[in-house]
């Protein structure tokens, strides 16, 4: 039997199967920050002059804030001049009105990761809406979407054909102050998804998006807006993969939910960009502010996320339950391998009445990674009958790596309820002696206990994201033995 | 089918066995009786390869291989099967999942076509019902939140359809009551056959009132110092273990077949 240290070397050793780089033309403007280069990426989208005073104000916030230190990550400074802030693929200038627009090169990439956007798609019924960099390529089913008067489309076109949805709901749910990374993406935001729900719809399929990184050097900026009105239903997939770089590339996105009345918005991430090389050498700075709004009576937000890439994740996808007997969830699966590290959790605000919260984060850490989980739960005095459950377990395979637990639980309410379970295991060697005796190898018996591991938070993701998801795990698993 | 020599294994630089000779043929059901500390759980766990047990001298040929050559998983599609004292729970993992993986794995080192769901389920049921055993088991996560009952009933289970060559059955009676005892008894011995041995190790005689042995032998400072009959079971439980310290008893019934205690 290899002994622990050899089977974790090889682990080390898993190589990024999604590291490649397609040569596209890119039209990107040169590195840099300054609010002329905000105007030039507003009036290379055409945005209407509200739009653009807005990114500015944002610009002069950014600059008076300072970059947070309190997560528990070690981060190279960021040089945030030496990046460009806008890329889009050169085909742009005439823009493809379908997928037999789009530039076959752009296809094969796609084809290389597995993204299902003809045939695939429709079989899987998923409607997918691709961002390569900056702007949104290939938006299907749009019809059926229309007919149900779902509105899903890119950011930009949203801006153009929905402005009044767009100014009404744009940083309603994290102003433009919130955090470092969110005024920054205020400012100097590319593309992403728009979606809304009206009132009384139930989305007729998931709705999907595959972000990808490509151009050298160019940060993306996404920005995702997603409305529910009252008593319609949604549930939103996103994932990605990036290609193999040396320069870190930041990543600094905004995504904001809101739910109305008795509306339910289900939102499942895999996140998969480049995690760095095993001596923890490139890879993606993702930092990410999500948060949903129950701002409605009876209202429902679950975040599900899977986060197996990036060197750097700061990552708290969050929930105000304003409206009474609202629900927020969160459900996590973060792992760490070489020497990525991770800073995720989620926060929970009770406002209403009778409102309730469940947190389930499951990190895993191999190699020298470090994972830590930050929560808080916060019950404000008007939220009488709150209630909170958490679950917090942290699995580590090695002796390189760490696990961090960062609770805080605030309450101003004696009627609530909150529950706060932790667990810290090694994997167990008894656990992986017993899948042996069995005849299952040492790969198959951790990726299995993994997958068990896990369990809570893939049966929260849709069928065709849970196989994704535990596929994503096993390789970047293999060989991991504890 | 197994032939032990002159084993020497020791845990964490403690020599435990020390030098213990032990010759299975197919359809034989062997007993190894002894206090605690005489190093029975170390045998079973040693043939199965467990890291941490390290073997410093002797060999083990198990169906003309040598055993201590091959890893945990290999022994295992070799027909090795261990049914643990604790078995351990996998939180999250199907158990019928897991067993299939099992048989997959095994069936695949074999160059067997591999079952698929439909296939192994009907497998199952046949084993259950052969067995006794509701489908309950089937549903759960592998062990988890069982009853100590339910843990060796699966044991048994797992046993059945993995259909092993070789089975030691490690402390299989502790923690159980008579019933959970009879079950479990029952269970293995539908599953005695011509073609498999079976080592069980024990240190109370009631399970070999259930599992009736075709040898006895006794494991005391990590070697066999008697081998007999069923009856040497009984023996052993009217005097308990302390004669052997005081050397008060000679083997009952030895034979020459199988190695005996060395004086």
């Amino acid at each position: 039997m290899s002994g622990e240290t050899s089977t974790i070397d090889k682990m080390v050793e898993q190589k990024y199967q999604h590291g490649f780089v397609t040569d596209i033309e890119s039209d990107t403007i040169p590195p840099g920050l300054s609010a002329d280069v905000i105007r030039a990426i507003s009036a290379r989208k055409s945005e209407p002059q509200w739009l653009l005073e807005w990114r500015l104000k944002a610009y002069d916030h950014w600059l008076g804030m300072e970059q947070p230190d309190w997560a528990h990550l070690n981060i190279e400074a960021i040089d945030f001049q030496a990046i460009s802030y806008f890329s889009a693929p050169k085909s742009d200038k005439d823009r493809p009105q379908s997928l037999d627009d789009v530039d076959p090169k752009l296809l094969e990439t796609y084809d290389k990761l597995g993204v299902p956007l003809h045939e695939r798609a429709r079989l899987a019924g998923v409607a997918v809406d691709a961002v390569f960099d900056s702007v949104s390529v290939g938006t299907t089913f749009k019809a059926e979407l229309r007919k149900a008067g779902v509105i899903f489309c890119s950011f930009s076109e949203a801006v153009q054909d929905h402005p009044e949805l767009v100014q009404k709901y744009l940083g309603s749910v994290v102003p433009q102050r919130d955090n470092y990374f969110a005024a920054l993406n205020c400012a100097v935001f590319t593309d992403g998804s728009f979606v809304f729900i009206p009132k009384g719809v139930r989305c007729p399929m998931e709705l999907s998006t595959y972000f990808r990184i490509n151009a050298a050097e160019t940060g993306q900026f996404e920005r995702t807006l997603i409305v529910a009105e009252e008593g319609s239903h949604v549930s939103y997939l996103e994932g990605c993969t990036a290609p193999m770089r040396d320069e870190n590339q930041l990543h600094a996105a905004v995504v904001e939910l809101v739910a109305l009345e008795d509306a339910n918005i289900k939102y499942s991430t895999v996140q998969n960009w480049y995690p760095g090389d095993e001596n923890g050498k490139g890879g993606i700075y993702n930092f990410v502010t999500k948060r949903g709004d129950c701002r409605g009576a009876r209202s429902r937000i679950s975040w599900t996320q899977v986060e197996t890439g990036s060197a750097i994740t700061w990552k708290y996808p969050s929930c105000i339950l304003r409206g009474d007997d609202s629900v927020g969830e969160f459900y996590s699966v973060a792992l760490t391998n070489n020497y990525q590290q991770a800073d995720t959790g989620t926060k929970m605000i009770h406002i209403g009445r009778n409102t309730r919260s469940k947190i389930i984060s499951k990190g895993i850490s191999a190699g020298h990674g470090q994972n830590a989980y930050r929560g808080l739960v916060r019950i404000t005095p008007r939220a009488s009958n709150a209630r909170n459950y958490t679950q917090c377990d942290s699995m580590l395979i090695g002796k390189k790596c760490g696990a961090h637990t960062f609770p805080y639980i605030e309450v101003r309410n004696p009627t609530a309820k909150v529950e706060h379970e932790a667990t810290t295991s090694r994997i167990g060697e008894d656990q992986l002696f017993y899948c042996l005796q069995r005849g299952i190898s040492e790969e198959d018996a951790v990726s299995m206990i993994v997958d068990g591991f896990c369990k809570q938070v893939f049966r929260e993701l849709p069928m065709e994201f849970a196989v994704e998801a535990k596929a994503l795990l096993e390789v970047s698993l293999e060989g991991a033995v504890g | 089918m197994l032939k032990i020599t002159n084993l020497h294994a020791s845990v964490a630089g403690n020599e435990i066995l020390k030098g213990l000779n032990l010759e299975l043929k197919a359809g034989e059901v062997h007993a190894i009786m002894g206090p605690n500390g005489a190093g029975k759980s170390t045998l079973g766990n040693v043939l199965a390869g467990r890291e941490g047990y390290e073997v410093t001298q002797g060999e083990i040929i198990f169906n003309g291989k040598n055993l201590l050559e091959l890893e945990p998983e290999e022994r295992a599609c070799e027909g090795v099967f261990l049914a643990f004292q604790y078995p351990v729970e996998i939180p999250g993992v199907n158990n019928t999942y897991f067993l299939r993986a099992a048989l997959n794995a095994q069936r695949k080192y074999r160059g067997e076509e591999i079952l698929d769901s439909v296939a192994f389920l009907r497998l199952v049921r046949e084993k259950l019902k052969v067995l006794h055993i509701g489908d309950e088991l089937l549903h759960r996560a592998v062990n988890e939140g069982f009853s100590g009952g339910e843990k060796k009933r699966n044991e048994i289970f797992q046993m059945a359809v993995l259909e092993p060559a070789l089975a030691i059955l490690d402390e299989t009676d502790s923690g159980l009551d008579i019933d959970a005892l009879k079950t479990v008894a029952e269970g293995v011995n539908r599953l005695r056959s011509k073609d498999r041995g079976m080592i069980v190790v024990t240190h109370y005689q009631r399970l070999l009132d259930y599992i009736v042995p075709d040898k006895v032998h006794v494991l005391a400072d990590g070697k066999l110092v008697a081998t007999g009959g069923a009856e040497l079971a009984l023996k052993l439980e009217e005097q308990g273990y302390a004669w052997l310290e005081d050397g008060g008893i000679t083997p009952l019934d030895s034979q020459p077949a199988v190695p005996t205690a060395r004086p």
